[in-house]
Parts: C-alpha cells; sequence; structure tokens
C-alpha cells in the first residue's frame, strides 16, 4: 500500500535545525539582557483525506513551525508565539515577550526556569506513517467507498497521517526534544436512515487496517436498521471502547491538582476517598506502548506515570511544577506551558481492563443496549461529574444473551462517578479512538443502571 | 502578498488546475486571563502563511505552507494539484462551481480602538479590579476574567481574478465566579458563559461591557445559587433570556441549514440533518411569528459573522432561513448552490486559518425582533420559567433532540418575577419547539452575541458566529430533564 514519499510532499526538518533556532532564541535573549528565556518549537507535517457519498471530497495538507518565547523578567513572565523564525522576527518576539512581562504585576509564585533534565527514550517515529502519501490513502478510501457502493450503503470518512516533532531549551541548559507520526482512519457507513462506524488511530498506521474497519462498519449498519423505539430509563449497558473513552476522558481535568485546589474538579474533598468500584484503576502513563505523546511537561518536567484511582479510591493527582510546591510533593510531569491559569492535566489515561470480552458481557446480560459510541457530551452538574449527550452510529437492544434489534438513539443524563462505581465487568483495555476526548487506552464495560432520560427520532 | 497569491496560481494552473483561489493570512492575537486575583495566562500570538486550493482532474486538493518565498508557495501549489489529482482516484463527479463575479477590493471591519495600541498593563488593571471585587463576596471559591484580541489581514485571490483584502478586529470578555459549597458547584458568568461576549471590533466592546459594575452582581448569585429552590421538573412555559435564545438558534437553526451537514459531507463527525432537501419551502419550521435570517453583512450588526466577501471571494448576503415560521433557505457554497437551484452561492465559506480549508460556515443567524418589551412579556406570563445564560448544550447529530441548561432560572407567578431557581434545564425536538414560540422581544432587547468556539470539520476548525437574538416565550416545553431523578 505504501508508495515512495512524493517530492511535493513536505517533511519535518531535521532536529538540528530546530536546535539552531533554539540557539538563535537564547542567544539573542542574552544579547538583550532578558535574565532568563524559554523557547519551544513545534512542527506539524499533516495530511488528511476526507470522504463523503463515496467520494473524496476535501483532501489537504498542512505544514508547519512555530516558535514560542517565554521570557521571565524580575519575578514576571509572559509568552509570545510567532511562525516568523528570521532573526529579525525572533529578536521581535523576545522583545514583546518582555515587554509584555514587565506590564504584570510580579507573581511571588513563579519558579525559576527549570535546570538540565534526563529523559527517557521513546521511539514513536514510524517511516511507514512517514511514507503514506495522498494517492496511498486516496486507494484505500477508494476500496472502503467500492464495498458501500457494492452493498448499497454510503461511507464518509477520513484517513489522516501526519509527523510532528517539539524542541524546548531554556538559558539554564534543559534541553528536550521528541517527534512522533500519528494516523486515523474513521469511517461512518450510512443505509437508509441508520448509520455506524468504525475508527482506528495509532503511531504506525499498520496498527489498524482501513479495509477491516470499512467491514466492521458496514456489518453493523445492517444490524442497525428498523430501529425500535425504548422507553428511557435505566438501563445495563455494554460500552465499546469509544463510548468508555468519551465519556471517562472527560474526568481528565479533575485530576489537576490545580483544578481541586479552585474547587472545580469532582475530586475536591474527595482525595483518597473511596469512590469509584473496586474494579476501577486508573493510571496516566505516557510510556504505555498505545500512547503517544511527549515524555516532559510543558516546563521540561520528565512525565512520570501516575496512579491515579487504585481499585476505586481516587489516590493521587498530578502536579507542575508551581502545583507541587504548594502541595510540597513532586511534580509529576504534566504541567501546562506557562503562564497558565489551569496548571496541569493528566492527557494519557490509561483505564485498568479485565478479562471479559464484549461478546461475553452480551452473552450474559438479560437485558441491556450496547452502545457504539456517545457524542455532543457536555458537563451537566461539575461535582457529581453528570454528564448529557446522545448514543450515536449503533445503538442495540440485547435480550437473553443476545442482540435482538436496533434501538433509537437515547440521550442520557449521568454521573460518571456513579458509572464507574456500577461496572460489572471490563474488556482488555486498549488505544481507543473517539471524537470527544483524546485517544487513551480503555477497556470495554458493561455497567448497571445507566441512566437515558429522552429518546430521539432515529 | 499579492506576489505570492499570483505565483501559487500560476503554478497550479501550469501544473494542471482548472480552479485555483488562494488565501495569504496574517493573524494576531492577544489573550489575557486572570484567577482568583493573579495573572493566569498573558500572551500573543502571530501566524502568516498561504493556503491554496485547487481543482484538478475534476477533484479538489488544498495545501498550505508558511514558507512565504517564491519557492515555498510554488511547491505548496504543485502539492495542491498533486493532491487533487489523488482525490480523483475516488471522485464520482467533477466539481462544479456556481459562476460568481470577479472583485477587486478592500474593506476593513468596524474598529473604533485598536485593542493591540492599549497596553496591556491598562487591559491587566481592569481585569484583576475585575477579579479583586468578585472574590469580596463571601462563599466565593473562585474568580476568573479574560480578554482576547485578534486582528486578521486576509488576501484572498482566484483564478477567476478576484483580488480582495479584508482586515478584521475581533474583541472579547468575559468574567465568571464560582461557588462551591457542599456537594455542588455553582457558576455565574458575565456577559455570557464560556469566554464572554465577542464582536467583531475593537476596544470599544470592553468599555461598553462595563465588567467592574457587573462583578459583585455576578459573585453573589454564584453564592445565593446555593439557596435557591431546585427547578422543578414539568412540561411548562419558557422564556429564555437572549444570549441563551443566540445559542439555541446556534445549535438547531444555524447547523441544520448547513448544506455541507444536509448533503452527508459532515456524516463522519458533525454529523447530518434532518432539513432534507424535500423540506425546503415546506417545512413550517417555527410559529409564524418567528423569521431567521442569516446575514453575513455589515448591515446587520458588528458579528463575528460579518465580513464583505466570504473564504471563496462571493460578496456578503442576508439570506431567509425561516421566513413567517416557513423554512426558507440554507446555508450555501459555490460548489452546493446548484444542488439547491440556488443560481448562486450565498456566500458563507469561511477558513479559520490559511492552512484550513474554507467550508461552510454560519455567518449571523439571527431571530429578528419580535414586538414585546421583556416587563411587558412577563407581566403576560401566568406561569414560567425564565432561563438565563447557557451552561450545558448538547444535540444529536440530525439536530432534532437538544438539552440545555443555564446557570440561573427565575420562577414566573402571576406576571412577576419570583424567586431564584438553581440548575435549569431545558429539552426538546427542534420543530416542536420552535412551533411553541408564541412571543419575540423588541429591538430594545436584541443583541448580536458573539459565540467564538464552534468547531467543525476535520481537520477540526474554530469559527466564530454571530447570533442576533432578544428574549422569547415559548409554551409547553419539557423543563428540568437533566437534574430528574429516576
Amino acid at each position: 500500500m505504501t508508495r515512495p514519499t512524493p517530492k511535493h510532499a513536505p517533511s519535518l526538518r531535521p532536529e538540528s535545525d530546530l536546535r539552531r533556532i533554539a540557539a538563535s532564541v537564547l542567544r539573542l535573549g542574552k544579547l538583550l539582557g532578558v535574565r532568563e528565556t524559554e523557547v519551544q518549537i513545534d512542527e506539524t507535517v499533516d495530511a488528511l483525506t476526507r470522504f463523503a457519498n463515496n467520494a473524496i471530497h476535501q483532501h489537504v495538507a498542512e505544514q508547519g513551525l512555530v516558535v514560542s518565547v517565554r521570557t521571565v523578567v524580575d519575578g514576571r513572565t509572559a509568552r509570545v508565539t510567532t511562525n516568523r523564525v528570521d532573526e529579525d522576527s525572533l529578536r521581535v518576539a523576545i522583545e514583546n515577550s518582555a515587554s509584555l512581562a514587565a506590564q504584570r504585576p510580579k507573581d511571588p509564585h513563579l519558579l525559576p526556569l527549570l535546570g538540565k533534565q534526563k529523559y527517557r527514550s521513546v521511539r514513536r517515529f514510524h517511516p511507514a506513517t512517514v511514507a503514506l502519501s495522498a494517492e496511498s490513502r486516496a486507494r484505500a478510501v477508494k476500496s472502503a467507498c467500492q464495498l458501500a457502493e457494492k452493498r448499497g450503503q454510503v461511507a464518509a470518512g477520513i484517513f489522516s497521517s501526519g509527523q510532528n516533532q517539539c524542541l524546548l531549551a531554556n538559558s539554564r541548559g534543559l534541553s528536550a526534544a521528541y517527534r512522533q507520526t500519528h494516523a486515523t482512519f474513521s469511517i461512518t457507513m450510512q443505509q437508509g436512515s441508520a448509520a455506524s462506524w468504525a475508527k482506528g488511530n495509532a503511531g504506525d498506521y499498520r496498527q489498524f487496517d482501513p479495509a477491516k474497519l470499512a467491514v466492521i462498519a458496514s456489518e453493523k449498519v445492517l444490524r442497525a436498521q428498523d430501529p425500535v423505539e425504548l422507553e428511557p430509563g435505566r438501563y445495563t449497558v455494554i460500552l465499546e471502547p469509544a463510548a468508555v473513552l468519551d465519556l471517562v476522558g472527560f474526568l481528565f481535568y479533575d485530576f489537576a491538582a490545580t483544578a481541586v485546589a479552585d474547587k472545580r474538579s469532582c475530586f475536591s474533598g474527595r482525595v483518597g476517598k473511596s469512590l469509584l468500584g473496586k474494579n476501577i484503576t486508573i493510571t496516566d502513563d505516557v510510556y504505555h506502548p498505545d500512547q503517544l505523546g511527549t515524555p516532559f511537561d510543558g516546563e521540561g518536567v520528565p512525565r512520570r506515570r501516575v496512579t491515579l484511582v487504585d481499585a476505586g479510591t481516587v489516590k493521587n493527582l498530578v502536579y507542575a511544577r508551581q502545583s507541587a510546591k504548594q502541595a510540597k510533593v513532586q511534580p509529576t510531569g504534566h504541567g501546562f506551558a506557562l503562564p497558565n491559569e489551569y496548571g496541569e492535566a493528566p492527557m494519557n489515561l490509561v483505564v485498568g481492563g479485565g478479562d471479559t470480552p464484549v461478546d461475553e458481557m452480551i452473552v450474559s446480560t438479560d437485558r441491556g443496549l450496547l452502545v457504539t459510541r456517545f457524542w455532543y457530551i457536555r458537563e451537566v452538574d461539575p461535582y457529581e461529574k453528570v454528564m448529557t449527550g446522545m448514543t450515536r452510529d449503533g445503538l442495540f437492544l440485547v435480550e437473553r444473551g443476545k442482540i435482538t434489534k436496533a434501538a433509537r438513539n437515547f440521550r442520557f443524563n449521568q454521573s460518571v462517578l456513579e458509572m464507574l462505581r456500577n461496572v460489572e465487568s471490563l474488556g482488555p483495555a486498549r488505544r481507543a479512538a473517539g471524537e470527544e476526548s483524546f485517544e487513551m487506552v480503555v477497556p470495554p464495560m458493561k455497567v448497571s443502571s445507566f441512566q437515558f432520560s429522552e429518546v430521539t427520532k432515529f | 502578498m499579492w506576489d505570492f497569491c499570483s505565483h501559487s496560481l500560476d503554478t497550479a494552473r501550469l501544473r494542471g488546475a482548472t480552479y485555483g483561489d488562494v488565501r495569504v493570512m496574517h493573524q494576531r492575537q492577544r489573550v489575557l486571563t486572570t484567577k482568583n486575583g493573579r495573572v493566569g495566562t498573558l500572551g500573543q500570538s502571530e501566524s502568516l502563511g498561504l493556503g491554496i486550493r485547487v481543482v484538478a482532474h475534476g477533484a479538489w486538493g488544498f495545501a498550505s505552507t508558511d514558507n512565504l518565498t517564491r519557492d515555498g508557495v510554488a511547491a505548496c501549489a504543485a502539492q495542491a494539484v498533486a493532491i487533487a489529482k489523488a482525490s480523483a482516484l475516488a471522485k464520482r463527479e467533477s466539481v462544479q462551481l456556481a459562476p460568481e463575479g470577479s472583485y477587486i477590493d478592500s474593506w476593513q471591519g468596524p474598529c473604533l480602538k485598536d485593542p493591540f495600541e492599549i497596553p496591556v498593563e491598562t487591559q491587566l488593571s481592569l481585569l484583576l479590579a475585575v477579579d479583586a471585587e468578585m472574590g469580596r463576596a463571601k462563599g466565593v471559591t473562585l474568580t476568573e476574567t479574560d480578554m482576547q484580541f485578534r486582528k486578521i489581514d486576509s488576501w484572498f485571490a482566484s483564478s477567476d481574478g478576484s483580488r480582495i483584502h479584508q482586515r478584521r478586529f475581533v474583541s472579547g470578555c468575559g468574567i465568571v465566579a464560582m461557588s462551591f459549597q457542599g456537594d455542588a458547584i455553582q457558576k455565574r458568568s458575565y456577559p455570557n458563559s464560556f469566554g464572554g461576549q465577542y464582536i467583531l471590533g475593537g476596544y470599544e466592546l470592553i468599555e461598553a461591557m462595563e465588567l467592574l459594575k457587573h462583578a459583585p452582581r455576578v459573585a453573589e448569585e454564584s453564592v445565593v445559587l446555593h439557596s435557591a429552590a431546585q427547578c422543578p421538573e414539568k412540561t411548562g412555559t419558557l422564556i429564555l433570556g437572549g444570549s441563551q435564545l443566540g445559542l439555541q438558534i446556534h445549535e438547531s437553526v444555524g447547523h441544520p441549514i448547513e448544506l455541507d451537514r444536509v448533503l452527508g459531507q459532515e456524516a463522519n463527525f458533525a454529523g447530518t440533518s434532518f432539513l432534507t432537501l424535500d423540506k425546503l419551502h415546506h417545512l413550517q419550521y417555527a410559529s409564524p411569528i418567528v423569521n431567521v435570517v442569516a446575514d453575513a453583512r455589515a448591515e446587520h450588526g458588528p458579528g463575528l459573522g460579518t465580513f464583505a466577501y466570504d473564504d471563496e471571494g462571493v460578496p456578503a448576503q442576508r439570506i431567509d432561513v425561516i421566513k413567517d415560521g416557513e423554512f426558507h433557505g440554507y446555508l450555501s457554497s459555490r460548489e452546493t448552490a446548484h444542488l439547491v437551484g440556488l443560481p448562486r452561492s450565498g456566500g458563507t465559506m469561511r477558513c479559520e486559518s490559511w492552512n484550513r480549508l474554507p467550508m461552510i460556515r454560519m455567518t449571523n443567524v439571527s431571530i429578528l425582533p419580535g414586538q414585546w418589551q421583556l416587563d411587558n412579556l412577563i407581566a403576560d406570563t401566568d406561569d414560567a420559567i425564565l432561563m438565563d445564560t447557557n451552561r450545558s448544550w448538547s444535540i444529536d447529530d440530525r439536530r432534532y433532540q437538544f438539552q440545555f441548561s443555564t446557570e440561573i432560572g427565575w420562577e414566573i407567578k402571576g406576571g412577576k418575577k419570583g424567586r431564584m431557581l438553581k440548575n435549569p434545564s431545558y429539552s426538546g425536538i427542534t420543530t416542536e419547539f420552535w412551533n411553541s414560540c408564541d412571543a419575540i422581544c423588541n429591538a430594545d432587547e436584541w443583541v448580536l452575541w458573539g459565540t467564538p468556539n464552534c468547531g467543525k470539520g476535520q481537520p477540526m476548525q474554530v469559527m466564530g458566529t454571530g447570533h442576533g437574538a432578544s428574549p422569547a416565550r415559548f409554551r409547553n416545553v419539557k423543563i428540568g430533564m437533566a437534574f430528574a431523578k429516576q
């Protein structure tokens, strides 16, 4: 499937180019009399093939590099970002950053820049993904569309691939660099008024198969025909990984020490308490083989693996340097680039799985619903973590251990905390991709007493 | 900039493109926030680059670059053509564009006070003063303020001969107080939630909003809400404040009328629409008093959907969306216009930045003012709940079933505004809801609200849209489902 990258497709610059730009910024900062300077350089080369109605209708590529400069002047800091990398523009960026900083009050909590650090090596740059061309993506899309046409279905989706790198350096000698590839194939199959969906995402595109995903969606939409309207109420649900991801993913910021200190987290006053089911363990682990992301945070602190929830008890939070100092603990490497008001967040959640595959969950269910994914999820009650949203692209009634029919989509109003107390069984955890949360590693779940409040027209 | 535009279009033509349009954009942004009396975010950014969209072999290709040299833009144009040729491997029909004139023009949006000329120190001083004012209220546990400014220059050129420069300023501000007590978090925002109010304009917005004046009320209400009565669960009469009605329009009118959704082009992500083509001029979308327009012209006001030309070079227009309650028109593009029998595009193609493809987006989708003064409307209402300032919003992927909750509500009893209610919410089916509208407030209450955070597309694009709205009354609405215990 892969072909040589065509000559018009841009690629990432060598890391030495980024180091040269960073060195220029640090040198200019010194020349301009700025006491401390931090520079972050991000480069992106992305492409996305989009299809609908069994044809490609949008097909795009982008390439860009941005340089973000933070200066620290007399206990004050500010950030200026530009995508102009000539020396004059970099000088202006430093001057503007220093000027902004000078116009703010002193920040008594501001820490000096971090010194040199050691980072664990991660290899997430896959030449096979780099080699994906517009033509090879288009051919994969064409195959999916042909399958749809053959079966009287209509396909829509994306096939994207890309590379990005970042380099963080500062005037105290810190230097951190990272590069990765990424690819996504997502497909919706429509037949009549029914729709289904499947999605894969990985650093190495060979970890998913667009043709297989197309078959999964195609077969699922056959089962989704003629949905019945069920009464809203509490149901046992079997949540596929994407559905789990998009709901549980909304907890990510609640694990931030800053959010807890600000009393806007659902874990405020609940750290150390048994809040979720004994079968729930959640870690943040950027080093998990199914994860992507930098092994350092916005200030260059090496990321640590953190157990957030252990057997239902909220054990730990994540900390940036500033929140860690206030809490008298070590930073965990989850801080955002400064200055910011949010502090930190775990971006690589891993929800521990079990050994019950979805098929067995179905067999063990007397009456329930199988949920493909959720949609348009929003927070209704921040402390009880009640979320609302819709089911989408495949909701099925399970009766006496079998899928018996499709059901019209429901609206839910459900506390995520309550849901994680009602988990009856878990399947193997894997990297899941949804549309509402970052890609993370989660298992399918069977959950009792999930609250659906209203039903829609399809 | 015009040299880069011309050179990229020439390169595309030489490589085999039959149509091309190019956007060079220079965007500058300043963001300031405070939290609990301290500066949060303080930053500026700028981004300059070029994006070119072409048709070759009857299919679309788009590429973008920040390498603004002759070689850089030529390579970008060549890449766009190569992508278009790859797209042709999986095309069904060749791209067909509605005819459009060519324009040579330069336009600048309204801006009385350039926000980038106001010292950051002045801007931060105001935010910190507002933050401190909110923090004085006993029981407030979190205070936040923000200001955001953008200056966008765009140079558009097409192989049809257009050369259009536009300059726009966008300004926004908002404040929030939160209160955590027992097992609940309550929140109040001003002038709107999720960032505040945004307009196409300058620092005059910040001055007009009088943030300092509103800070004590916002803070106090966030605390008092804890002791307010719970919004009941019932079916009854609902009066929506203007900003909430603006979001209701956005979700249940603005998105369903996007022709790309209707045609299935967004089926994988944003979703489709219940407004299938057979419903044009046939569906009673709303009650006869409801008139909704999509108006990008400056005459409509300084909204986030105001411009002189869209991002495929079509002049700004006013489209009747709902006329006397009947569904009248979609948001269209040059590619989709002919599919609904339109002679030309409605001029709604917009892109977030130079590295994004233009797509059909809302402009200013607004309900036209009705006849009522708000006081008279309340006096005319025997039993209702008045809800204001959005707290959560959600709607299905075909835009039928929605649920909204707001920060605050009040009982209306016997024509008078009564006690405060916490956790208000309402839900319904789009056309049933709009057909239950029986009163709309007049132009005195009408505000052109800015929604700065509308996400759509793959890769995702965030766009600002405008929604003029005044308070309105709806009958037989399902109330309180979000917090209903089952």
